[in-house]
């Protein structure tokens, strides 16, 4: 973030530094193994309030801005477990954002107090089996019946599968009406017709992602968030947050991982001089490191214009495409420079060299990124 | 009851400290700063005693630049009422200690908690100095406090070389923080944001009529000597011979 930022931020910092240093770090390689987070540690976040920045102080939240968010998960990011980091933020800042927004009273009440307060964990379900980067090609169903919607279909690669409470589920509510057939529907998990299975990923171990299948499932109507036909372009503005902070998150994860390999370079001894006195070593990680300046300063500028309340799809579009380049192109180096040691699943490096490569696919790939951003240049 | 607590502004534990090219100090620029741990437990076990106690109002105290205002605000966030700011360059202890004697004749506390030392210079001083100049009894490294019924006075169990003492004394009286004494809480975000509305005074110390003058001159400064690479010895004997003409610790 940027360097005008005030005391509270400072102690914020402070306080998400020493929670992830004593409550997450340690446990890192446990959450690897478990293949997901504590969940009970959701909890003690809500206390802290680090569960409610950016939301009305009404529903549990702290009523800030942006500026808190990135402090929050430039610190969250330096927890040594990507796949937690990304947990988390797909319940603060994926899930949540258009139950808050366009919710009514009464949903954000059920909801999305308990999920500020961590006594509830939200999931994002969009991606299905036969649509990803296509949203609009999704094809899970729902159905009105009376005061309920009946719900029908499958989604996949949905973070937090096995842990959720709640689904923020985009789905068909009109298959004639185009863009505006789809509707954002809250589902609880324990929903009768719902089930997932775990799937095996390559890397983010500590996160628990899933196939959900869901079979004639019946919720209310009055769970559809906002309005009947408004989902598609709810969840479009819902992915402005889940971009940004994918880029604030790697970019700070990609940092720890460069100051770590720099000072693995400064102790491995080879040839009888650390390694990092060979200039070959030593520009690498300079220009690493440039890079990755040049990836904070764009998403900083991402999150500078969502403080001042300005648009930023543009800018956040950009950053997306750019930081996932760099901070895969960090892990490579990385890699490299570690040898033999960094090709381990317990080098940072290796879990960084997996984890990474997520950021160009997940919550919109390059390639649908570039896609828009021409649309947007009007090129 | 009035408990005050000091709140000294120190380097990051885990950040490197280099020690700039003059050999006059450390490099600050660019240094993360962080409430002293042990004036963090001392915060913590004045909070503890208030919520204990009820009619307890807690005073954090910090002597130093104007930045430290950071650190009182992190006080405020984990809960005391108000702030203390005494604005002065590099005291060294004496000074502090002269200045906190102003302080608690003017506040009148029945308790002043201070960490057993600060972890930049590790002068573990302030809090016997500032029994002394007060005549107050004291109890330094304390891992352990409990009031008496009549809250007049307090038992404190000390770590002391080779185990605990206890002692019994009245209050009012100088108390110490230990590693040992609490877990310290975090400053939580609505606590961070109501901190925003509390009072911190500020205090010139030059207006405390006390003598700053630096009785501790710091004549240089040098970070340890770089580790040498250990070797292999050979047989037991090897190993005592180095470590008694070598190590020179047997
Ligand atoms: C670990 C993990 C966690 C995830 N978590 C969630 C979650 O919590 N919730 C959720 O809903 N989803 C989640 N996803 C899904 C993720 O958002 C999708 O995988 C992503 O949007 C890509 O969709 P797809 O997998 O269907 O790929 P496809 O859409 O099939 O893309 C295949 C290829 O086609 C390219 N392509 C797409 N459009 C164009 C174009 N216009 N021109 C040229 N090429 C194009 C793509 O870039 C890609 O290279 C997660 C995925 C992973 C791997």
């Amino acid at each position: 973030m940027a360097n005008d930022l005030s005391p509270e931020h400072e102690i914020f910092r402070n306080t998400v530094r020493k929670f992830v240093e004593t409550e997450i770090a340690p446990r890192a390689r446990e959450f690897d193994k478990m293949g997901r987070f504590d969940k009970s540690l959701y909890r003690k976040m809500g206390e802290l309030g680090m569960l409610g920045l950016r939301y009305d102080p009404k529903w549990g939240g702290s009523g800030l801005d942006w500026s808190f968010t990135a402090v929050m998960f430039e610190e969250v990011a330096r927890c040594d477990n990507a796949g937690v980091t990304m947990g988390i933020s797909v319940h603060t800042d994926m899930a949540t954002p258009s139950l808050h927004e366009f919710g009514s009273d009464e949903l954000r009440q059920k909801y999305l107090v308990p999920s500020i307060a961590g006594e509830m964990l939200g999931a994002i379900a969009v991606t299905e089996p036969d649509a990803g980067s296509d949203v609009a090609g999704i094809k899970t169903r729902a159905v009105r019946d009376g005061d309920d919607w009946v719900i029908n279909g499958s989604k996949i690669y949905i973070t937090n599968a096995a842990t959720a409470d709640w689904l923020c589920l985009l789905a068909v509510t009109d298959p004639e009406a185009g863009y505006g057939g789809f509707s954002q529907i809250i589902v609880p998990t324990n929903t009768p017709g719902f089930t997932y299975q775990l799937l095996d990923k390559i890397g983010n171990w500590g996160s628990d992602t899933g196939q959900l299948f869901f079979e004639d499932m019946r919720v209310p109507i009055s769970n559809t968030i906002g309005e009947v036909g408004r989902g598609f372009q709810q969840q479009m503005m819902q992915f402005q947050d889940e971009r940004l902070i994918g880029c604030v998150s790697s970019v700070a994860g990609s940092t720890a991982l460069w100051e770590k390999t720099k000072q693995y370079c400064q102790e491995r001894v080879l040839f009888g001089k650390p390694l990092s006195k060979m200039q070959v070593t030593q520009f690498k990680l300079a220009e690493l490191l440039t890079e990755l300046t040049a990836a904070r300063a764009l998403t900083n500028l991402c999150v500078t214009k969502r403080v001042a309340g300005l648009d930023a799809t543009l800018e956040i579009t950009m950053a997306k495409i750019f930081v996932g380049r760099v901070v895969r192109k960090v892990a490579d180096e990385c890699i490299q420079l570690h040898g033999g040691f960094g090709y381990m699943k317990e080098s940072a490096a290796g879990r960084a060299y997996v984890d990474t490569r997520l950021i160009s696919i997940g919550g919109g790939s390059d390639e649908t990124m570039i896609h828009y951003l021409a649309k947007m240049l009007g090129i | 009851m009035k408990i005050l607590v000091t709140v000294k502004r120190v380097p990051d534990p885990e950040s490197s400290i280099k020690v700039n090219p003059e050999g006059t100090g450390i490099v600050e620029s660019g240094l993360k700063w962080v409430v002293n741990p042990f004036d963090e437990i001392a915060i913590e076990e004045a909070l503890r005693i208030k919520e204990a106690q009820g009619d307890v109002e807690v005073v954090v105290v910090s002597v130093g630049v104007s930045e430290s205002q950071e650190q009182l605000r992190t006080g405020l966030a984990m809960g005391a009422d108000r702030a203390i700011l005494v604005k002065a360059d590099r005291p060294d202890t004496a000074a502090v200690a002269k200045i906190l004697v102003k302080l608690v004749e003017k506040e009148q506390p029945t308790l002043v908690i201070l960490g057993k030392q600060a972890i930049d210079d590790d002068s573990n001083e302030v809090g016997q100095m500032l029994a002394h100049l007060l005549g107050w009894p004291q109890a330094t490294f304390i891992s352990k406090l409990t009031f008496a019924g009549d809250k007049a006075s307090v038992e404190c169990i000390r770590e002391v070389d080779g185990g605990m003492e206890t002692i019994a004394f009245a209050l009012p009286a100088i108390i110490t923080a230990d590693l040992r004494l609490n877990e310290p809480r975090y400053a939580s975000l609505p606590g961070i944001m109501k901190a925003r509305k509390k009072p911190m005074e500020e205090i010139d110390a030059a207006s405390l009529g006390v003598d700053l003058t630096p009785r501790v001159r710091i004549k240089k400064m040098a970070p340890p000597p770089a580790r040498t690479a250990g070797r292999k010895v050979e047989s037991v004997d090897e190993l005592i011979n180095a470590l008694q003409t070598e190590a020179k610790v047997m």
